[in-house]
């Protein structure tokens, strides 16, 4: 790994304060940047660790929306009482997450500001249109992921929280790829308050995106079998020695529909 | 750049000046001398490196010795008696026979004793889903699986 400063600030300020002046990373659980640092993939020239902001980590309900702060460990979020009560599909995608060690030190904020193209937060985020609530503002699921590990975000920003509108119905389901496990393909599927459904689709494309036929479909029915008849367009979907863009779309269909039977 | 590092590696306290880039396997190994915690894969796969970190298992590999700053550690260094006596997941690994060449095997007592604290009344399939991040390149996850259960037993005790 190549040489770096570190820093551990104890609030919010100073870390945005410590990433303006260096210009460096911040550090979450680390889970992909130590080890894509490690591999000198990355090199930050200075590592803000957010380990020490109290105020990161939590889990609650406000109003009609479950909120978790950035720090939030992917164990916590899929032992959490709160989380099982108000949206379980996000307990149960945390609980897929890589494996046990990973998901003990692994965090949502930072899950999603690596955005790895088969990453699962994503999927949850924009399927729930979520919003992401940075120490500047509040980004919209549908502005925050713009590419392959690519975000909306600034480079002195620090996600605080993720805030989920609660749905009527959700859940998420994924191929893992059977070595890495990491989801060939990964779709979650939200009925929202107000009747509308999204479909985000993790892991067939560098970024996660929107299934817009299938949520054309699961709107006139949102049964399994919508979601299996739908054939989505293998166009722009990754092709590589782990599935062909073909396998990964009849993948798209066949796991949302999976994620609706579980959805109920 | 050197940075003062202070925690808690079983029971003891540990201080050292360490560059920022020390992961804490290595520290553990190296810098403590304390090479039960193997490097297997060294990429977060194999499992072997896993420790107590806080009471959580994780891989060593793959977090900064300054991410356990201030945190309370156990590796496998530190689950036997004072008198030598073995921790009872030890002690089934040891009767079941769960290991073949022993290279996991530190990693998976640590995993096991997480899981056993989470779930003490583990089927085999838990089990099995559970030591997920453990992989044994001999294969012997039936008596390590075996083996489990006789040490989830014997720490109900």
């Amino acid at each position: 790994m190549y040489t770096f400063e570190y820093q551990l600030p104890k609030t919010l300020a100073d870390a945005a304060k410590a990433l303006a002046s260096t210009g460096g990373k911040p550090l979450a659980g680390g889970q992909s940047l130590v080890a894509a640092m490690k591999l000198r993939l990355a090199q930050p020239g200075t590592l803000v660790d957010l380990r020490g902001i109290s105020e990161l980590a939590g889990i609650r309900k406000e109003g009609d929306a479950l909120v978790i702060g950035a720090m939030t460990r992917h164990a916590d979020v899929a032992n959490s009482a709160v989380v099982k009560g108000a949206i379980p599909a996000l307990a149960v995608l945390a609980d897929g997450i890589g494996d046990r060690q990973v998901r003990n030190m692994g965090t949502l904020g930072g899950s999603i500001a690596n955005n790895d193209p088969a990453a699962d937060w994503p999927a949850a985020v924009v399927a729930c249109n979520a919003t992401v609530q940075t120490n500047k503002r509040k980004i919209a699921a549908g502005d925050f992921f713009k590419g392959m590990y690519e975000t909306a975000l600034g480079a002195d920003e620090i996600i605080t929280a993720v805030s989920f509108p609660i749905p009527k119905k959700a859940a998420y389901a994924k191929f893992p790829n059977p070595a890495s496990r990491f989801a060939l393909v990964g779709v979650f599927v939200a009925q929202l308050a107000d009747g509308s459904v999204r479909a985000a689709v993790t892991g067939a494309a560098p970024a996660v995106f929107r299934a817009a036929p299938i949520e054309t479909a699961l709107a006139k029915s949102f049964t399994p079998d919508a979601a299996k008849a739908v054939k989505v367009d293998a166009k722009g979907l990754n092709n590589d020695l782990h599935g062909s863009a073909a396998y990964r779309a009849h993948l798209v269909s066949v796991m949302a529909g999976r994620a609706v039977a579980a959805a109920g | 750049m050197s940075i003062p590092l202070a925690l808690t590696v079983n029971g003891k306290a540990v201080k050292a000046d360490i560059d920022p880039r020390l992961l804490l396997a290595d520290f553990l190994r190296t810098t403590l001398g304390l090479t039960g915690t193997h490097i297997g894969c060294d990429t977060a796969q194999c499992g072997a490196c896993t420790i107590h970190l806080d009471g959580r298992a994780i891989k060593s590999c793959n977090v900064l010795a300054l991410q356990a700053q201030g945190a309370d550690v156990v590796t496998i260094e530190g689950l036997a008696e004072s008198d030598g006596t073995m921790h009872p997941m030890q002690a089934a690994f040891k009767e079941c026979h769960g290991l073949q060449c022993g290279f996991c095997t530190t990693g998976m007592v640590m995993s096991a004793i997480d899981l056993v604290a989470r779930h003490p009344n583990a089927d085999e399939k838990t089990i099995r889903e559970e030591l997920e991040g453990n992989l044994c390149r001999c294969t012997g996850y039936h008596n390590i699986v075996k083996a489990v259960q006789q040490g989830a037993a014997a720490m109900a005790k």
